[in-house]
Protein backbone atom coordinates (compact mmCIF):
# COMPACT_ATOMS: atom_id res chain seq x y z
CA UNK A 1 0.00 0.00 0.00
CA UNK A 2 2.92 2.22 0.89
CA UNK A 3 5.01 1.28 -2.38
CA UNK A 4 1.83 2.52 -3.77
CA UNK A 5 0.95 5.38 -2.62
CA UNK A 6 4.80 6.40 -3.12
CA UNK A 7 4.37 5.52 -6.69
CA UNK A 8 0.90 7.89 -7.25
CA UNK A 9 3.06 10.78 -5.28
CA UNK A 10 5.94 10.93 -7.18
CA UNK A 11 3.51 10.78 -10.15
CA UNK A 12 1.73 13.56 -9.28
CA UNK A 13 4.93 15.95 -8.60
CA UNK A 14 6.31 14.64 -11.92
CA UNK A 15 2.86 15.98 -13.53
CA UNK A 16 2.95 19.24 -11.37
CA UNK A 17 6.55 20.31 -12.23
CA UNK A 18 5.95 19.07 -16.18
CA UNK A 19 2.61 21.33 -15.85
CA UNK A 20 5.28 24.26 -14.40
CA UNK A 21 7.04 24.14 -17.65
CA UNK A 22 4.86 26.42 -19.71
CA UNK A 23 4.64 26.05 -23.39
CA UNK A 24 3.68 29.45 -23.96
CA UNK A 25 3.10 32.88 -21.65
CA UNK A 26 2.50 36.24 -21.81
CA UNK A 27 4.16 38.81 -19.35
CA UNK A 28 3.93 42.89 -19.01
CA UNK A 29 7.04 44.57 -20.48
CA UNK A 30 8.22 45.83 -16.70
CA UNK A 31 9.02 48.92 -16.28
CA UNK A 32 7.51 51.15 -18.81
CA UNK A 33 4.23 53.04 -19.63
CA UNK A 34 1.96 49.88 -19.79
CA UNK A 35 1.92 49.94 -23.74
CA UNK A 36 3.69 46.25 -24.15
CA UNK A 37 3.61 43.16 -23.68
CA UNK A 38 5.96 40.52 -23.97
CA UNK A 39 4.75 36.75 -25.76
CA UNK A 40 7.64 33.81 -24.90
CA UNK A 41 7.42 30.14 -25.88
CA UNK A 42 9.01 26.69 -25.32
CA UNK A 43 8.97 24.55 -28.81
CA UNK A 44 11.23 22.56 -30.68
CA UNK A 45 9.26 23.52 -33.64
CA UNK A 46 10.78 25.34 -36.68
CA UNK A 47 7.80 27.94 -37.57
CA UNK A 48 5.14 29.46 -35.47
CA UNK A 49 2.28 31.50 -35.89
CA UNK A 50 0.55 34.46 -33.12
CA UNK A 51 -2.63 35.57 -33.16
CA UNK A 52 -4.24 38.14 -30.57
CA UNK A 53 -7.96 38.30 -29.84
CA UNK A 54 -9.22 41.76 -31.17
CA UNK A 55 -11.91 43.39 -29.14
CA UNK A 56 -14.60 41.27 -30.64
CA UNK A 57 -13.09 38.11 -29.69
CA UNK A 58 -11.66 37.60 -33.49
CA UNK A 59 -8.39 36.01 -33.45
CA UNK A 60 -5.84 38.30 -36.18
CA UNK A 61 -2.46 36.87 -37.03
CA UNK A 62 0.56 39.12 -35.49
CA UNK A 63 3.27 37.25 -36.77
CA UNK A 64 4.30 33.98 -38.65
CA UNK A 65 7.51 33.06 -38.96
CA UNK A 66 10.90 31.36 -37.05
CA UNK A 67 10.36 30.53 -32.97
CA UNK A 68 13.87 31.81 -32.56
CA UNK A 69 14.69 33.53 -30.81
CA UNK A 70 11.66 32.95 -28.66
CA UNK A 71 10.51 36.15 -28.17
CA UNK A 72 8.14 38.85 -29.76
CA UNK A 73 7.11 41.93 -28.32
CA UNK A 74 3.64 43.47 -28.92
CA UNK A 75 4.23 47.17 -28.56
CA UNK A 76 1.39 50.22 -29.28
CA UNK A 77 -0.99 48.89 -26.69
CA UNK A 78 -3.66 50.80 -24.45
CA UNK A 79 -2.04 50.57 -21.01
CA UNK A 80 -4.59 48.91 -18.01
CA UNK A 81 -5.94 46.64 -21.03
CA UNK A 82 -5.89 42.54 -20.85
CA UNK A 83 -4.89 41.32 -23.81
CA UNK A 84 -5.17 37.31 -25.40
CA UNK A 85 -2.85 35.42 -27.80
CA UNK A 86 -2.55 32.55 -29.32
CA UNK A 87 0.91 30.42 -30.38
CA UNK A 88 -0.12 28.47 -33.15
CA UNK A 89 2.49 25.15 -34.02
CA UNK A 90 1.99 23.75 -37.37
CA UNK A 91 2.54 19.97 -37.15
CA UNK A 92 3.60 18.55 -40.38
CA UNK A 93 3.26 14.39 -39.74
CA UNK A 94 -0.71 15.05 -38.44
CA UNK A 95 -1.23 18.03 -40.73
CA UNK A 96 -2.71 19.56 -37.90
CA UNK A 97 -1.59 22.23 -35.75
CA UNK A 98 -1.03 22.31 -31.45
CA UNK A 99 -2.59 25.66 -29.73
CA UNK A 100 -1.64 27.00 -26.66
CA UNK A 101 -3.18 30.55 -25.07
CA UNK A 102 -2.27 32.71 -22.71
CA UNK A 103 -3.61 36.06 -21.51
CA UNK A 104 -2.03 39.56 -19.45
CA UNK A 105 -2.79 42.84 -18.82
CA UNK A 106 -0.86 45.88 -19.69
CA UNK A 107 0.08 47.66 -16.49
CA UNK A 108 1.20 51.05 -16.46
CA UNK A 109 4.64 51.64 -14.04
CA UNK A 110 5.42 54.76 -12.27
CA UNK A 111 9.38 55.12 -13.23
CA UNK A 112 11.52 54.19 -16.17
CA UNK A 113 14.28 52.03 -14.18
CA UNK A 114 16.42 52.00 -16.73
CA UNK A 115 16.56 55.54 -17.27
CA UNK A 116 16.97 55.73 -13.21
CA UNK A 117 21.11 56.45 -13.90
CA UNK A 118 20.02 59.21 -16.09
CA UNK A 119 18.04 60.53 -13.47
CA UNK A 120 20.59 60.30 -11.21
CA UNK A 121 23.27 62.09 -13.07
CA UNK A 122 20.76 64.67 -13.38
CA UNK A 123 19.85 65.49 -9.91
CA UNK A 124 23.57 65.14 -9.21
CA UNK A 125 24.28 67.63 -11.68
CA UNK A 126 21.30 69.98 -11.21
CA UNK A 127 22.36 69.69 -7.53
CA UNK A 128 25.36 70.98 -8.27
CA UNK A 129 24.48 73.86 -10.42
CA UNK A 130 22.33 75.14 -7.54
CA UNK A 131 24.64 74.85 -5.12
CA UNK A 132 27.39 77.11 -7.07
CA UNK A 133 24.09 79.53 -8.15
CA UNK A 134 23.32 79.79 -4.48
CA UNK A 135 26.86 79.96 -3.08
CA UNK A 136 27.23 83.09 -6.22
CA UNK A 137 24.21 84.67 -4.29
CA UNK A 138 25.86 84.71 -1.29
CA UNK A 139 28.87 86.46 -2.54
CA UNK A 140 30.98 84.10 -3.43
CA UNK A 141 33.51 85.29 -6.54
CA UNK A 142 34.14 82.16 -8.86
CA UNK A 143 36.65 82.46 -11.58
CA UNK A 144 35.18 81.84 -15.43
CA UNK A 145 37.82 81.48 -18.41
CA UNK A 146 38.03 83.91 -20.64
CA UNK A 147 35.77 83.36 -24.06
CA UNK A 148 37.08 85.06 -27.59
CA UNK A 149 33.97 84.75 -29.30
CA UNK A 150 32.14 86.80 -26.89
CA UNK A 151 34.93 88.82 -25.88
CA UNK A 152 35.43 89.77 -29.45
CA UNK A 153 31.36 90.89 -29.14
CA UNK A 154 32.44 94.68 -28.49
CA UNK A 155 35.39 94.73 -31.45
CA UNK A 156 32.74 93.58 -33.86
CA UNK A 157 29.83 95.96 -33.00
CA UNK A 158 32.63 98.65 -33.27
CA UNK A 159 33.61 97.79 -36.38
CA UNK A 160 30.60 97.88 -37.54
CA UNK A 161 29.45 101.02 -35.94
CA UNK A 162 32.73 103.20 -37.44
CA UNK A 163 32.20 101.62 -40.92
CA UNK A 164 28.38 102.67 -41.10
CA UNK A 165 26.85 98.94 -41.92
CA UNK A 166 25.04 96.62 -40.34
CA UNK A 167 25.46 93.89 -38.27
CA UNK A 168 23.78 90.13 -39.49
CA UNK A 169 22.54 88.25 -36.47
CA UNK A 170 21.71 84.58 -37.80
CA UNK A 171 19.85 82.67 -35.15
CA UNK A 172 20.14 79.54 -36.85
CA UNK A 173 17.38 77.12 -38.44
CA UNK A 174 15.99 75.63 -35.54
CA UNK A 175 12.47 76.31 -34.49
CA UNK A 176 11.86 77.93 -31.25
CA UNK A 177 11.83 74.12 -29.51
CA UNK A 178 15.82 73.81 -30.13
CA UNK A 179 17.64 74.88 -26.70
CA UNK A 180 20.66 76.32 -28.98
CA UNK A 181 17.97 78.65 -30.18
CA UNK A 182 17.21 79.52 -27.59
CA UNK A 183 20.93 80.13 -26.28
CA UNK A 184 21.12 82.37 -29.79
CA UNK A 185 18.08 84.52 -28.59
CA UNK A 186 19.60 84.98 -25.32
CA UNK A 187 22.80 86.18 -27.29
CA UNK A 188 20.92 88.38 -29.46
CA UNK A 189 19.56 90.26 -26.50
CA UNK A 190 22.92 91.41 -25.20
CA UNK A 191 24.06 92.13 -28.85
CA UNK A 192 20.90 93.62 -29.61
CA UNK A 193 21.26 96.51 -26.33
CA UNK A 194 24.69 97.23 -27.94
CA UNK A 195 23.83 98.08 -30.73
CA UNK A 196 21.17 100.04 -29.74
CA UNK A 197 23.30 101.79 -27.74
CA UNK A 198 25.69 102.78 -30.72
CA UNK A 199 22.81 103.25 -33.44
CA UNK A 200 24.29 100.83 -35.30
CA UNK A 201 21.54 98.70 -37.64
CA UNK A 202 20.56 94.86 -36.72
CA UNK A 203 19.76 92.59 -39.43
CA UNK A 204 17.85 89.62 -38.15
CA UNK A 205 16.36 87.11 -40.80
CA UNK A 206 14.63 84.20 -39.44
CA UNK A 207 14.01 80.86 -40.65
CA UNK A 208 10.56 80.11 -38.58
CA UNK A 209 7.46 82.46 -37.70
CA UNK A 210 7.78 81.45 -33.81
CA UNK A 211 11.73 82.41 -34.15
CA UNK A 212 10.87 86.00 -35.80
CA UNK A 213 8.24 86.73 -32.99
CA UNK A 214 10.33 85.99 -30.27
CA UNK A 215 13.36 87.85 -31.94
CA UNK A 216 11.08 90.84 -32.45
CA UNK A 217 10.44 90.73 -28.92
CA UNK A 218 13.73 90.03 -27.52
CA UNK A 219 15.70 93.16 -29.70
CA UNK A 220 12.59 95.87 -28.83
CA UNK A 221 13.43 95.28 -25.24
CA UNK A 222 16.63 95.41 -25.35
CA UNK A 223 16.03 98.94 -27.23
CA UNK A 224 13.47 100.12 -24.70
CA UNK A 225 16.46 98.77 -21.92
CA UNK A 226 18.67 101.61 -23.48
CA UNK A 227 16.23 104.12 -23.56
CA UNK A 228 15.82 103.86 -27.78
CA UNK A 229 12.54 102.46 -28.76
CA UNK A 230 12.33 104.96 -31.32
CA UNK A 231 15.21 103.65 -32.75
CA UNK A 232 13.79 100.02 -33.05
CA UNK A 233 12.46 99.26 -36.74
CA UNK A 234 10.50 96.11 -36.52
CA UNK A 235 11.32 95.27 -40.47
CA UNK A 236 14.38 94.63 -39.62
CA UNK A 237 13.62 91.48 -38.13
CA UNK A 238 11.61 89.91 -40.91
CA UNK A 239 10.88 86.30 -41.68
CA UNK A 240 12.41 85.00 -44.95
CA UNK A 241 11.40 81.16 -46.01
CA UNK A 242 10.88 78.16 -43.61
CA UNK A 243 12.80 76.12 -46.58
CA UNK A 244 16.99 75.95 -45.61
CA UNK A 245 18.39 76.57 -48.56
CA UNK A 246 15.87 79.21 -49.31
CA UNK A 247 16.68 80.87 -46.28
CA UNK A 248 20.31 80.42 -46.91
CA UNK A 249 20.24 81.93 -50.58
CA UNK A 250 18.01 84.66 -48.68
CA UNK A 251 21.14 85.22 -46.25
CA UNK A 252 23.85 85.46 -48.88
CA UNK A 253 22.14 87.86 -51.13
CA UNK A 254 21.59 90.52 -47.74
CA UNK A 255 25.38 89.66 -46.94
CA UNK A 256 26.21 90.35 -50.69
CA UNK A 257 23.80 93.35 -51.02
CA UNK A 258 24.17 94.94 -48.03
CA UNK A 259 27.67 94.16 -47.06
CA UNK A 260 27.36 93.77 -42.99
CA UNK A 261 30.48 94.57 -40.88
CA UNK A 262 30.10 91.72 -38.59
CA UNK A 263 28.21 88.33 -39.24
CA UNK A 264 26.97 86.71 -36.18
CA UNK A 265 25.85 82.73 -36.43
CA UNK A 266 24.76 81.28 -33.48
CA UNK A 267 22.38 78.12 -33.32
CA UNK A 268 21.57 75.07 -34.61
CA UNK A 269 23.17 74.64 -38.04
CA UNK A 270 23.29 72.15 -40.38
CA UNK A 271 24.54 71.75 -44.33
CA UNK A 272 24.42 75.24 -44.99
CA UNK A 273 27.15 76.03 -41.99
CA UNK A 274 29.56 76.31 -44.87
CA UNK A 275 27.53 78.31 -47.55
CA UNK A 276 26.83 80.66 -45.07
CA UNK A 277 30.03 81.33 -43.18
CA UNK A 278 32.06 81.15 -46.33
CA UNK A 279 29.86 83.93 -48.01
CA UNK A 280 30.53 86.35 -44.95
CA UNK A 281 34.24 85.55 -45.33
CA UNK A 282 34.40 86.46 -49.17
CA UNK A 283 32.51 89.96 -48.00
CA UNK A 284 35.33 90.68 -45.74
CA UNK A 285 33.17 91.24 -43.04
CA UNK A 286 34.03 90.30 -39.13
CA UNK A 287 32.57 86.77 -38.37
CA UNK A 288 31.34 84.82 -34.92
CA UNK A 289 29.89 81.77 -34.94
CA UNK A 290 28.08 79.31 -32.43
CA UNK A 291 26.70 76.45 -32.46
CA UNK A 292 26.77 72.45 -30.62
CA UNK A 293 26.69 70.51 -33.85
CA UNK A 294 29.53 68.84 -33.67
CA UNK A 295 29.68 68.13 -37.08
CA UNK A 296 29.31 71.54 -38.37
CA UNK A 297 32.06 72.92 -36.23
CA UNK A 298 34.69 72.54 -38.59
CA UNK A 299 33.50 74.48 -41.19
CA UNK A 300 32.55 77.25 -38.98
CA UNK A 301 36.53 76.92 -37.64
CA UNK A 302 38.26 77.23 -41.13
CA UNK A 303 35.95 80.04 -41.96
CA UNK A 304 35.02 82.51 -38.81
CA UNK A 305 36.94 84.87 -36.89
CA UNK A 306 35.66 83.38 -33.67
CA UNK A 307 33.63 80.19 -33.02
CA UNK A 308 31.57 79.00 -29.78
CA UNK A 309 32.15 74.81 -29.49
CA UNK A 310 29.41 73.62 -27.94
CA UNK A 311 29.11 74.50 -24.02
CA UNK A 312 30.30 78.11 -24.85
CA UNK A 313 27.46 78.98 -26.87
CA UNK A 314 24.74 78.36 -23.96
CA UNK A 315 26.94 79.88 -21.39
CA UNK A 316 26.92 82.62 -23.49
CA UNK A 317 24.43 84.47 -22.22
CA UNK A 318 25.61 83.90 -18.57
CA UNK A 319 29.28 85.73 -19.60
CA UNK A 320 28.09 88.54 -21.44
CA UNK A 321 25.41 89.31 -18.50
CA UNK A 322 27.95 88.97 -15.86
CA UNK A 323 25.33 88.15 -13.06
CA UNK A 324 27.36 86.46 -10.53
CA UNK A 325 24.14 83.70 -10.59
CA UNK A 326 24.69 82.86 -13.19
CA UNK A 327 28.25 82.64 -13.63
CA UNK A 328 28.13 80.48 -10.40
CA UNK A 329 26.01 78.25 -12.78
CA UNK A 330 28.49 77.87 -15.23
CA UNK A 331 31.06 76.41 -12.86
CA UNK A 332 28.13 73.68 -12.08
CA UNK A 333 29.33 72.80 -15.35
CA UNK A 334 32.64 72.11 -14.50
CA UNK A 335 31.40 70.21 -11.82
CA UNK A 336 29.77 67.89 -14.57
CA UNK A 337 32.85 67.66 -16.55
CA UNK A 338 34.60 66.32 -13.76
CA UNK A 339 31.55 63.66 -12.62
CA UNK A 340 31.83 62.23 -16.38
CA UNK A 341 35.50 62.41 -16.18
CA UNK A 342 35.26 59.90 -13.11
CA UNK A 343 32.58 58.14 -14.41
CA UNK A 344 34.82 57.41 -17.65
CA UNK A 345 37.62 56.32 -15.81
CA UNK A 346 35.40 54.37 -13.24
CA UNK A 347 34.10 52.73 -16.26
CA UNK A 348 37.19 52.09 -18.01
CA UNK A 349 38.93 50.33 -14.55
CA UNK A 350 35.29 48.23 -13.90
CA UNK A 351 35.41 46.63 -17.04
CA UNK A 352 38.97 45.71 -17.29
CA UNK A 353 38.13 44.23 -13.50
CA UNK A 354 34.98 42.40 -15.36
CA UNK A 355 32.55 44.04 -13.31
CA UNK A 356 30.20 44.66 -16.19
CA UNK A 357 27.39 45.87 -14.14
CA UNK A 358 28.64 49.44 -13.59
CA UNK A 359 28.72 50.04 -17.58
CA UNK A 360 25.38 48.37 -17.64
CA UNK A 361 23.71 50.52 -15.47
CA UNK A 362 24.77 53.55 -17.20
CA UNK A 363 23.76 51.44 -20.52
CA UNK A 364 20.15 51.76 -19.12
CA UNK A 365 20.15 48.10 -19.26
CA UNK A 366 17.56 46.40 -16.14
CA UNK B 1 2.63 90.01 -14.45
CA UNK B 2 3.77 90.69 -18.19
CA UNK B 3 7.19 88.70 -16.92
CA UNK B 4 5.93 86.69 -14.08
CA UNK B 5 3.49 85.23 -16.09
CA UNK B 6 5.78 83.77 -18.47
CA UNK B 7 8.05 82.80 -16.21
CA UNK B 8 5.61 80.86 -14.50
CA UNK B 9 5.30 79.16 -17.28
CA UNK B 10 8.48 77.85 -18.33
CA UNK B 11 8.93 76.72 -14.68
CA UNK B 12 6.05 74.68 -14.59
CA UNK B 13 6.09 73.26 -18.28
CA UNK B 14 10.35 73.03 -17.77
CA UNK B 15 9.28 70.88 -14.37
CA UNK B 16 6.65 68.97 -16.09
CA UNK B 17 8.44 67.94 -18.81
CA UNK B 18 11.58 66.78 -16.88
CA UNK B 19 9.14 64.93 -14.61
CA UNK B 20 7.49 63.21 -17.32
CA UNK B 21 10.60 61.88 -19.31
CA UNK B 22 10.92 59.66 -15.73
CA UNK B 23 7.59 58.98 -15.14
CA UNK B 24 5.64 55.96 -17.31
CA UNK B 25 2.34 56.76 -15.75
CA UNK B 26 -0.11 58.44 -17.31
CA UNK B 27 -0.70 61.11 -17.08
CA UNK B 28 2.69 62.01 -17.34
CA UNK B 29 3.33 60.02 -20.49
CA UNK B 30 0.67 61.91 -22.45
CA UNK B 31 2.31 65.61 -21.73
CA UNK B 32 5.14 65.46 -23.31
CA UNK B 33 3.03 64.70 -26.76
CA UNK B 34 0.23 66.99 -25.93
CA UNK B 35 2.65 69.51 -25.28
CA UNK B 36 3.94 69.25 -28.67
CA UNK B 37 0.76 69.48 -30.01
CA UNK B 38 0.07 73.06 -28.35
CA UNK B 39 3.78 73.91 -30.00
CA UNK B 40 2.02 72.58 -33.57
CA UNK B 41 -0.59 74.51 -32.96
CA UNK B 42 0.78 78.13 -32.30
CA UNK B 43 2.94 77.62 -35.18
CA UNK B 44 0.38 77.02 -37.32
CA UNK B 45 -0.77 80.46 -36.60
CA UNK B 46 2.34 81.91 -36.02
CA UNK B 47 2.64 81.19 -40.22
CA UNK B 48 0.27 84.07 -40.48
CA UNK B 49 2.62 85.90 -38.99
CA UNK B 50 5.68 85.50 -41.12
CA UNK B 51 3.59 85.26 -44.33
CA UNK B 52 2.73 89.46 -43.03
CA UNK B 53 6.14 89.68 -42.33
CA UNK B 54 7.36 88.42 -45.39
CA UNK B 55 4.62 90.57 -47.25
CA UNK B 56 5.66 94.10 -45.42
CA UNK B 57 9.14 94.09 -45.10
CA UNK B 58 9.24 92.93 -49.00
CA UNK B 59 7.16 95.82 -50.00
CA UNK B 60 8.82 98.23 -48.43
CA UNK B 61 11.94 97.35 -49.69
CA UNK B 62 10.03 97.52 -53.09
CA UNK B 63 8.89 100.88 -52.47
CA UNK B 64 11.40 102.52 -51.26
CA UNK B 65 13.30 101.15 -54.51
CA UNK B 66 16.15 99.80 -51.91
CA UNK B 67 19.49 98.09 -53.33
CA UNK B 68 18.34 94.77 -55.53
CA UNK B 69 14.84 95.74 -55.10
CA UNK B 70 14.20 93.73 -57.90
CA UNK B 71 15.09 90.43 -56.21
CA UNK B 72 12.61 91.31 -53.68
CA UNK B 73 9.85 91.55 -56.16
CA UNK B 74 11.26 88.29 -57.37
CA UNK B 75 10.88 86.70 -54.45
CA UNK B 76 7.27 88.51 -53.78
CA UNK B 77 6.14 87.22 -57.48
CA UNK B 78 6.91 83.59 -56.93
CA UNK B 79 5.54 83.51 -53.54
CA UNK B 80 2.28 84.73 -54.70
CA UNK B 81 2.60 82.59 -57.98
CA UNK B 82 3.08 79.07 -55.92
CA UNK B 83 0.14 80.61 -53.53
CA UNK B 84 -2.35 80.81 -56.73
CA UNK B 85 -1.57 78.05 -58.13
CA UNK B 86 -2.02 75.75 -55.17
CA UNK B 87 -4.99 77.54 -54.08
CA UNK B 88 -6.76 77.06 -58.09
CA UNK B 89 -5.29 73.23 -58.30
CA UNK B 90 -4.16 72.20 -55.58
CA UNK B 91 -0.86 69.88 -54.76
CA UNK B 92 -0.15 65.83 -55.32
CA UNK B 93 -3.58 64.02 -54.39
CA UNK B 94 -5.52 67.64 -52.94
CA UNK B 95 -7.89 69.34 -55.28
CA UNK B 96 -8.12 72.84 -55.37
CA UNK B 97 -11.04 75.35 -55.89
CA UNK B 98 -10.72 74.35 -59.51
CA UNK B 99 -10.28 71.38 -59.14
CA UNK B 100 -7.40 68.76 -59.85
CA UNK B 101 -7.50 70.66 -63.14
CA UNK B 102 -7.04 67.72 -65.70
CA UNK B 103 -6.21 69.87 -68.64
CA UNK B 104 -3.26 71.40 -67.12
CA UNK B 105 -2.20 67.91 -66.06
CA UNK B 106 -2.54 66.88 -69.29
CA UNK B 107 -0.12 69.65 -70.84
CA UNK B 108 2.15 70.32 -68.16
CA UNK B 109 2.52 66.78 -66.80
CA UNK B 110 1.75 67.61 -63.53
CA UNK B 111 -0.31 70.18 -61.53
CA UNK B 112 0.74 73.47 -61.71
CA UNK B 113 2.38 73.21 -58.06
CA UNK B 114 4.02 70.28 -58.02
CA UNK B 115 5.34 71.23 -61.97
CA UNK B 116 6.89 74.86 -60.64
CA UNK B 117 7.90 72.68 -57.54
CA UNK B 118 9.56 69.85 -59.64
CA UNK B 119 11.24 72.09 -61.86
CA UNK B 120 11.84 75.71 -60.40
CA UNK B 121 12.35 75.10 -56.60
CA UNK B 122 13.59 71.85 -56.93
CA UNK B 123 16.46 72.51 -59.03
CA UNK B 124 17.03 75.81 -57.46
CA UNK B 125 17.38 74.09 -54.05
CA UNK B 126 19.65 71.73 -55.37
CA UNK B 127 22.18 74.00 -57.06
CA UNK B 128 21.97 76.04 -53.51
CA UNK B 129 23.66 72.50 -52.04
CA UNK B 130 26.03 72.28 -54.75
CA UNK B 131 27.60 74.90 -54.06
CA UNK B 132 28.75 73.78 -50.85
CA UNK B 133 31.55 71.12 -52.63
CA UNK B 134 33.28 74.88 -54.31
CA UNK B 135 32.78 76.35 -50.52
CA UNK B 136 34.13 73.13 -49.01
CA UNK B 137 37.28 73.33 -51.76
CA UNK B 138 38.22 76.68 -50.80
CA UNK B 139 37.49 76.16 -46.84
CA UNK B 140 39.96 73.54 -47.04
CA UNK B 141 42.49 75.37 -48.99
CA UNK B 142 42.66 77.82 -46.39
CA UNK B 143 42.63 75.69 -43.53
CA UNK B 144 45.28 73.55 -45.07
CA UNK B 145 48.12 76.59 -45.34
CA UNK B 146 50.80 75.87 -43.36
CA UNK B 147 51.54 78.37 -40.70
CA UNK B 148 51.71 76.91 -37.27
CA UNK B 149 52.63 73.20 -36.11
CA UNK B 150 48.95 72.73 -35.51
CA UNK B 151 47.89 73.29 -38.99
CA UNK B 152 51.29 71.08 -39.96
CA UNK B 153 49.41 68.35 -38.38
CA UNK B 154 45.99 69.26 -39.77
CA UNK B 155 47.08 69.23 -42.85
CA UNK B 156 48.57 65.55 -42.63
CA UNK B 157 45.38 64.27 -41.00
CA UNK B 158 43.50 65.52 -44.15
CA UNK B 159 45.89 64.10 -46.43
CA UNK B 160 45.65 61.03 -44.75
CA UNK B 161 42.19 60.57 -44.59
CA UNK B 162 41.40 62.25 -47.81
CA UNK B 163 43.92 59.51 -49.66
CA UNK B 164 42.16 56.49 -47.24
CA UNK B 165 39.06 57.17 -48.07
CA UNK B 166 39.49 56.87 -52.40
CA UNK B 167 40.65 53.65 -54.36
CA UNK B 168 43.89 55.45 -54.95
CA UNK B 169 45.31 55.65 -51.12
CA UNK B 170 44.62 51.96 -51.32
CA UNK B 171 46.79 51.68 -54.24
CA UNK B 172 49.32 53.84 -52.91
CA UNK B 173 50.11 51.32 -49.76
CA UNK B 174 49.16 48.23 -51.36
CA UNK B 175 53.11 47.40 -51.10
CA UNK B 176 52.58 47.55 -47.24
CA UNK B 177 53.50 44.20 -45.74
CA UNK B 178 50.00 42.36 -44.44
CA UNK B 179 51.78 42.33 -40.60
CA UNK B 180 52.30 46.17 -40.78
CA UNK B 181 48.85 46.79 -42.42
CA UNK B 182 47.65 49.56 -39.60
CA UNK B 183 50.03 51.92 -41.95
CA UNK B 184 48.37 51.19 -44.89
CA UNK B 185 45.84 54.18 -45.81
CA UNK B 186 42.42 52.71 -45.49
CA UNK B 187 43.59 51.41 -42.30
CA UNK B 188 45.01 54.37 -40.90
CA UNK B 189 42.66 56.35 -42.22
CA UNK B 190 39.81 54.44 -40.30
CA UNK B 191 41.52 54.91 -37.28
CA UNK B 192 42.00 58.66 -37.44
CA UNK B 193 38.32 58.49 -37.70
CA UNK B 194 37.09 55.90 -35.76
CA UNK B 195 39.57 57.15 -32.41
CA UNK B 196 40.89 60.12 -32.57
CA UNK B 197 38.08 62.04 -34.08
CA UNK B 198 35.58 60.37 -32.66
CA UNK B 199 36.83 60.81 -28.94
CA UNK B 200 36.96 64.74 -29.87
CA UNK B 201 33.39 64.84 -31.24
CA UNK B 202 32.33 62.92 -27.86
CA UNK B 203 34.21 65.54 -25.97
CA UNK B 204 32.27 68.45 -27.55
CA UNK B 205 28.93 66.37 -27.42
CA UNK B 206 29.18 65.86 -23.68
CA UNK B 207 30.57 69.80 -23.32
CA UNK B 208 27.18 70.77 -25.33
CA UNK B 209 24.76 68.26 -22.97
CA UNK B 210 26.14 70.06 -19.83
CA UNK B 211 25.21 73.20 -21.18
CA UNK B 212 21.97 72.25 -22.37
CA UNK B 213 20.89 71.38 -18.72
CA UNK B 214 22.49 74.61 -17.35
CA UNK B 215 20.71 76.51 -19.89
CA UNK B 216 17.57 74.39 -19.07
CA UNK B 217 17.97 74.89 -15.60
CA UNK B 218 18.99 78.54 -15.62
CA UNK B 219 15.81 79.02 -17.46
CA UNK B 220 12.93 76.89 -15.77
CA UNK B 221 14.56 78.40 -12.47
CA UNK B 222 13.82 82.17 -13.68
CA UNK B 223 17.77 82.99 -13.48
CA UNK B 224 18.25 83.55 -17.30
CA UNK B 225 15.24 86.08 -18.17
CA UNK B 226 17.13 87.61 -21.29
CA UNK B 227 15.22 85.48 -23.93
CA UNK B 228 12.02 86.75 -22.82
CA UNK B 229 13.94 90.36 -23.71
CA UNK B 230 14.53 91.67 -20.25
CA UNK B 231 17.04 90.78 -17.84
CA UNK B 232 15.12 92.16 -15.02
Amino acid sequence: MKALLLVIGLSLFSLCLFASQQAFWVQDVPWDEGKALTLNWHTAADSIQLQKADSLGVWETIYIGSSQPPIYTDSDLTPGTNYAYRLIIPQKATADSLFYTAEAKTLEQWIYMNKLSYLLILLVISGAIMYYVQSARMGKDYFIRRIGGLDSMEEAIGRATEKGKPILFVPGIGDLDDIQTIASLTILSHLAQRSAEYDTKLIVPCRFSMVLSAAREVVKEAYLRVGKPDAYKEDNIFYLSDDQFGYVAGIDGIMVREQPAANFFLGSFYAESLILAETGYSTGAIQTSGTAQASQLPFFVVSCDYTLIGEELFAASAYLSRDPQQLGSLKGHDFGKLLVIILILTGVITEIIGWHWFKAFFEGAQ
Amino acid sequence: MKRNLPLFFAFFCGILVIVSEFIPHRPFSMLIDTLQNWFMIISGFAIILGQISLFQSNLSKIKQKESGWIFYLAGLLSFCLMLIVGLLWGTQETGGIFGHGLKLQASLGAKPFDYLFDFAYMPLSATMFSLLAFFIASAAYRAFIIRSFESNLLMITAVIVILGRTSFGGMLTAWVPESYKFWQLPNLSDFIMEFPNSAAQRAIMISAALGIIGSSLRIILGIERSYLGSDK
